[in-house]
């Protein structure tokens, strides 16, 4: 019993990692004022850039720089069109999502089935071979030891320095960075492209690091998931990071049942991430919308 | 996503199906010919796109063997079909476009085909691995081949290699080909180590890599040390696999090249001889009463299967040779299923002597004994 503990532990870390890239993508996102539905493409074309970089150049570091790169420039339509076009963010999210997804499937088809380097589990030393955490937290890719920290620094970014400062002012009262001499709207831009650009990155950890392999439309709704865990973990990194992890046990809890051939409804597992999420959303109730920052209450109602 | 990229590439279907449903029902009421007949072309349906490695590749590889058998046929082919109404649209379309011969080539795709043939008489419209349940049309028919019996071969195979006696499976769904294929592969197994396990684990999805690589780390984490899958997309389970010194039984396709090591066998498919044949046999004018005007299923007993054994990996040795070939002879006047099979609870489904036919295989719904693991049921 213990042992499937620790699997699914083990096992929520693994799958949960790319989503909790993208959903850090869009609490910046979110927290700067701007709804990015987009992010499911940005997370497609981080994937596939990913990949093929690294298939083209044989490195898996320079496939993530890619990764990065593409998620950043898909989010640059949507910030263009939200931020400076002033288009509906929703309708333009969507509509961004379908165009990754359309690039990704024309552009992604000679990657199919084609071998590439990728990054492979390394054991932390010492920490690796601690009881239960070590199997849990150290058995993992490189970029999954980097994302441990993307959720604190972003956290500290967000709270303690200037930069966070002026990004949360954008997404709270606009106006006060107009009187100041600012332009809100470069930093909503700003925010939006760097969340599309950490979305690509979950992108690239979920080709590269996690699956190994390219698949049209291989995110599986994965952006999505991310866009929702952002609204209940009312905008905070740090919930992020759990709610990230807790989607991911909720997506190894079948296989990891399944591989012991315990028995349990398969529908109901397969429904299991969704219903917690529907779940905390229900108990959360309007909680969620008080906590919203400002101006992205004002997208939403 | 493949439903959204699959509606993203219906945006245009509609556009195309218009036009095909007024010229469609013209061509309905004015022949009694024999269905496909005079046709100047054939048209294929897949549910996924043609270059998945898998088992719509396999399919369009098929169709354009047929292209080449018939140089003047117009060969037209439509990817990332749905499973639904709209099949049938693009379906029609195709027979707007001259086609009197219809491959619907993907497992649910049998309601939109039958509704297409009760349209189009002068339509033979054929589908790849369902079957009619009902009376047969006089232009319709279903076929496939006995995909479980490579499998069965490549489970010799994995029960020879094993070391662990712990053997993993990879399914999508569980549909009747598949129970059939896990089945197959632990009787297989069994036949030559009585202790092997196959431990089955469903993804409810025919291609989500992530999920993929999921199942195959806690199947290696609880000791399996050969896994097979089915699949649409199959990389990600046969990297991780070989990634851990465990081998791999393929499925759809040889993919040895990405695991040089592990690599012990698999099956895949050969569509062009039995389209070929089926496309022959329509515009001879003798479609109706043929034997694919049924549901035409062939494998080792019957004649040339579609489903052939993969080349052997570096690991497998003469007398694993030697059992699998043994077995494939036997398989021509025998079956993987021939009796005793019992059930996971210790029943006995099919009596010792008896050597079930093709149909009776395919309505399986049980798992035999010695399979891990537990069917969802609904």
């Amino acid at each position: 019993m213990s042992d499937l503990v620790v699997d699914v532990l083990t096992g929520a870390v693994r799958g949960g990692t790319a989503i909790m890239f993208a959903a850090l993508g869009e609490t910046l996102a979110e927290r700067a004022g701007v709804v990015n539905l987009g992010t499911e493409g940005s997370m497609l074309v981080g994937a596939l850039a990913g990949y093929a970089v690294a298939a083209e150049t044989g490195t898996p570091w320079a496939g993530l720089a890619a990764g990065l790169v593409a998620g950043g420039l898909l989010a640059l339509v949507h910030a263009v069109m939200v931020v400076w076009r002033r288009a509906d963010q929703f309708a333009t999210g969507l509509t961004v999502m379908f165009l990754g997804l359309g690039l990704t499937s024309l552009f992604g088809a000679a990657y199919v089935g084609r071998a590439a380097p990728g990054f492979d589990p390394v054991a932390v030393p010492l920490l690796s071979d601690l009881p239960v955490l070590g199997e849990v937290l150290f058995h993992h890719d490189p970029v999954t030891y980097l994302s441990f920290a993307a959720a604190p620094l972003m956290w500290w970014w967000l709270r303690g320095t200037r930069g966070g400062l002026l990004l949360r002012t954008a997404g709270e009262r606009a106006d006060v960075l107009h009187v100041h001499g600012y332009r809100p709207g470069l930093i909503r831009g700003a925010a939006v492209v760097a969340g599309g650009a950490l979305a690509g990155v979950g992108g690239a950890q979920l080709a590269t690091a996690y699956a190994h392999a390219w698949f049209e439309g291989m995110t599986a709704g994965r952006g999505f998931i991310a866009v929702a865990l952002v609204i209940f973990a009312v905008w905070r990194p740090l919930w992020v990071m759990a709610g990230s992890y807790l989607f991911g046990a909720a997506l190894a809890l079948a296989p990891a049942l399944q591989a012991r051939g315990l028995s349990l409804n398969q529908f109901a597992l397969d429904a299991l991430p969704f219903l917690i999420t529907l779940a905390i959303l229900a108990i959360l109730g309007r909680r969620t919308l008080r906590a919203a920052p400002e101006e992205l209450r004002r997208v939403f109602t | 996503m493949r439903k959204l990229a699959a509606l993203a590439a219906l945006l245009t279907v509609p556009l195309i199906a218009c036009s095909a449903n007024t010229t469609g029902t013209a061509t309905t009421g004015t022949t009694s010919a024999s269905p496909g007949k005079d046709s100047t072309a054939v048209g294929f349906i897949f549910v996924g796109p043609k270059d998945d490695f898998g088992y719509n590749q396999a399919a369009y590889q098929g169709s354009q063997e047929v292209a080449k058998a018939y140089p003047n046929l117009e060969v037209i082919t439509a990817e990332n079909v749905p499973e639904d109404d709209n099949a049938a649209r693009v379906m029609n379309s195709m027979i707007a476009k001259g086609a009197k011969i219809i491959f619907a080539t993907s497992y649910g795709h049998l309601d939109a085909a039958l509704k297409v043939a009760a349209e189009h008489p002068d339509v033979a419209v054929v589908q790849q691995g369902n079957l009619i349940t009902t009376a047969v049309p006089k232009n319709a028919g279903t076929f496939f081949g006995t995909v479980y019996e490579p499998v069965y071969l490549a489970g010799i195979a994995a029960g020879k290699a094993t070391k662990s006696g712990k053997l993993g499976y990879v399914y999508a769904f569980p549909i009747t080909q598949t129970i059939d294929n896990i089945n197959a592969f632990e009787l297989g197994a069994q036949s030559v180590n009585p202790a092997a396990q196959t431990f089955a684990v469903s993804t409810s999805s025919w291609c989500d890599p992530a999920k993929q690589a999921e199942a195959a780390a806690n199947l290696l984490k609880q000791g399996v040390d050969v896994i097979t899958q089915h699949q649409d997309c199959t990389a990600t389970v046969i990297k991780a696999t070989e990634a851990a010194g465990a081998f791999t039984v393929g499925y759809h396709a040889d993919a040895s090249a990405i695991a040089p090591k592990g690599w012990l066998t698999g099956s895949q498919w050969n569509w062009g001889p039995l389209y070929t044949d089926i496309v022959k046999t329509a515009l001879g004018g003798g479609f109706t009463g043929s034997k694919y005007n049924d549901n035409f299923r062939v494998g080792y007993r019957t004649g040339e299967n579609p489903f052939v054994q993969s080349p052997y990996g570096p690991l497998v040795d003469a007398e694993t040779k030697a059992a699998i070939e043994k077995a494939r002879d036997l398989l021509k006047t025998s079956s993987p299923f021939a009796g005793p099979v019992t059930d996971q609870e210790g029943k006995v489904r099919i009596p010792a002597g008896t050597v079930p036919d093709y149909t009776t295989i395919e309505k399986i719904d049980y798992f035999v004994a010695g399979v891990v693991g537990t069917l969802p049921k609904s």
